[in-house]
């Protein structure tokens, strides 16, 4: 408890000193405020736009947890398949990669051509690119049970369904939770992206990539600033409910998520 | 148990097993384990002792020559027949008492007879403290325990251990060694134990077979003939370290034949 008492005193400290930096930067070079605003615009700006911010934050908010819910979804299902065989790891392994690779700034605007813009359309950008992780995560965890385990479990004459309920899913749900604590990071980053492109189907309501988008446009850097601040705390707060999950899941039986705090 | 003795638990008939890969592993294994009998399978790395478990157990079918279990095809005596390996190989997100009763739940036991099963053998092995506790909160020996707690939950005929207490200190391996002879004396089975201890096959055994290696084949077999029932002192006695110091030699000689 005192160490983390520390680490918070510390953390703050740090983003204090960077808070007095900031302002000297601006003291000292006159930096007009449409390049750098001041920390008191920037906390203006949000107190100002504060529903809209909620508004976009809960509208990318909506995009990431669909997109990550259908990628654990579809990626649970890919890994099952995955994990039946050897040869179809081989076979299929490498359009995992392809998941990864595909610079996702590239493909935005053709999922667009196809799909039209809006919610959907960023939603199944922040799927693609959320996908691989899972899938890579859960295969492993699926095909690395004890050998003696699967063997002790034939012994008594388990049917596939039990070898697979049984052993396999449960020994690969921490090895899920670390695909899906990864994904979650970068379905937030993807929907934003895919925000950029796909942008609102309605004037004046869209998520943050989108805002974004509209305030550099109209040279507003104080609620771009704001907006920033508002992805940061949206993409904390999916990494803190990812935690909290895998230890609500874990703690009684996994090394892995004794303590959060430390991971 | 005695009049039992008379009967073949296990029959090997020039078994050989070849791996594709390492090569021939066991060769013209002819071996009768009497019902009731704790035998242990004892030999230098390389010579086929896990092997000879897994073509009990039907996990393996052998290259050439007969098993027989129980009179049958070693796959169809499965029902009967318990592993223990050398790891406790319990599952970690299962609590111990769920742990004990996985193998009577895969064959469909009722919960009912699971619970009462599971609670007597953990009463059994001295663990009826942890039942709710997960395998990470115990000891080493406390594991080993709960596997073997687990292997007896299906009532076996026939158990198969492989090495279990291989990875465990010294104090815990004794308490464990006196703990199965127990469990041996009280229940009605037939062992088949891997090591490479002579002391614990001696300290457990009716009879030792010793393995030479490359490929793995009979060097010799030891009646133990030692007083029973066995306890802690018998460590001390001369006759133990007698037999010790036989299956020694004759292990020295398997190894550089």
């Amino acid at each position: 408890m005192k160490q983390r008492m520390t680490t918070l005193a510390n953390a703050l400290g740090v983003f204090a000193a960077l808070l007095l930096i900031w302002q000297l930067v601006l003291g000292i070079f006159h930096v007009p405020p449409y390049m750098l605003p001041s920390p008191a615009a920037v906390a203006r700006a949000v107190g100002n736009r504060f529903p809209t911010l909620i508004t976009s934050s809960a509208i990318t908010a909506e995009e990431s947890l669909g997109g990550l819910l259908a990628s654990i979804i579809f990626g649970v299902v890919i890994a099952l398949v995955f994990a039946q065989s050897r040869w179809i790891r081989r076979m299929l392994y490498p359009y995992t990669l392809l998941l990864q690779t595909v610079p996702i700034v590239a493909v935005a605007p053709l999922i667009l051509m196809w799909v039209g813009s809006g919610i959907p359309a960023v939603t199944l950008i922040a799927f693609i690119i959320s996908l691989a992780p899972i899938i890579a995560n859960t295969t492993q965890g699926l095909i690395s049970v004890d050998e003696n385990l699967v063997q002790l479990f034939l012994m008594h004459s388990a049917s596939p369904a039990q070898l697979l309920f049984k052993l396999r899913l449960p020994h690969a749900v921490p090895s899920l939770f670390v695909g899906i604590r990864i994904a979650s990071g970068i379905a937030v980053i993807g929907a934003i992206t895919g925000e950029l492109y796909a942008g609102s189907s309605r004037v004046g309501q869209g998520g943050l990539g989108y805002s974004i988008l509209y305030a550099s446009s109209q040279l507003q850097t104080d609620y771009l600033f704001a907006l920033v601040l508002a992805a940061t705390v949206l993409g904390f707060s999916f990494f803190f409910l990812v935690m909290f999950l895998e230890w609500y899941f874990l703690h009684k039986w996994h090394e892995s998520a004794r303590a959060p705090e430390t991971a | 148990m005695s009049e039992n003795r008379v009967a073949p638990q296990i029959e090997f008939a020039g078994v050989s097993k070849r791996y594709s890969n390492t090569g021939m592993v066991l060769q013209g294994i002819d071996l009768t384990i009497l019902k009731g009998e704790f035998v242990s399978v004892i030999g230098p790395s390389g010579c086929g002792k896990s092997t000879v478990l897994k073509l009990i157990s039907g996990l393996t079918a052998p290259s050439a020559g007969a098993i027989r279990v129980d009179g049958m095809a070693p796959k169809d005596a499965r029902e009967t027949v318990s592993y223990i390996f050398q790891d406790a190989t319990l599952l970690p997100w299962r609590p111990v008492e769920e742990n004990v009763g996985l193998g009577l739940e895969l064959e469909g036991a009722s919960k009912a007879r699971r619970h009462e099963k599971t609670a007597a053998l953990l009463k059994f092995v001295g663990l009826e403290h942890v039942a709710k506790a997960y395998p990470r909160e115990l000891s080493g020996g406390m594991k080993m325990r709960v596997s073997i707690a687990r292997a007896l939950a299906t009532s076996p005929k026939l158990l198969l251990m492989d090495e279990p207490f291989g990875a465990l200190d010294e104090m815990s391996r004794d308490r464990l060694n006196e703990e199965v002879l127990r469990l041996h004396a009280e229940q009605d089975w037939t062992g088949v134990f891997v090591t490479h201890s002579v002391e614990e096959a001696v300290f457990l055994s009716t009879r030792i077979v010793v393995l030479a290696p490359h490929p793995g084949r009979i060097h010799a077999i030891f009646a133990v003939d030692l007083p029973e029932p066995r306890t802690a002192a018998l460590r001390e006695e001369p006759v133990f370290g007698k037999m010790i110091a036989e299956v020694s030699h004759s292990l020295r000689n398997a190894m550089t034949q």
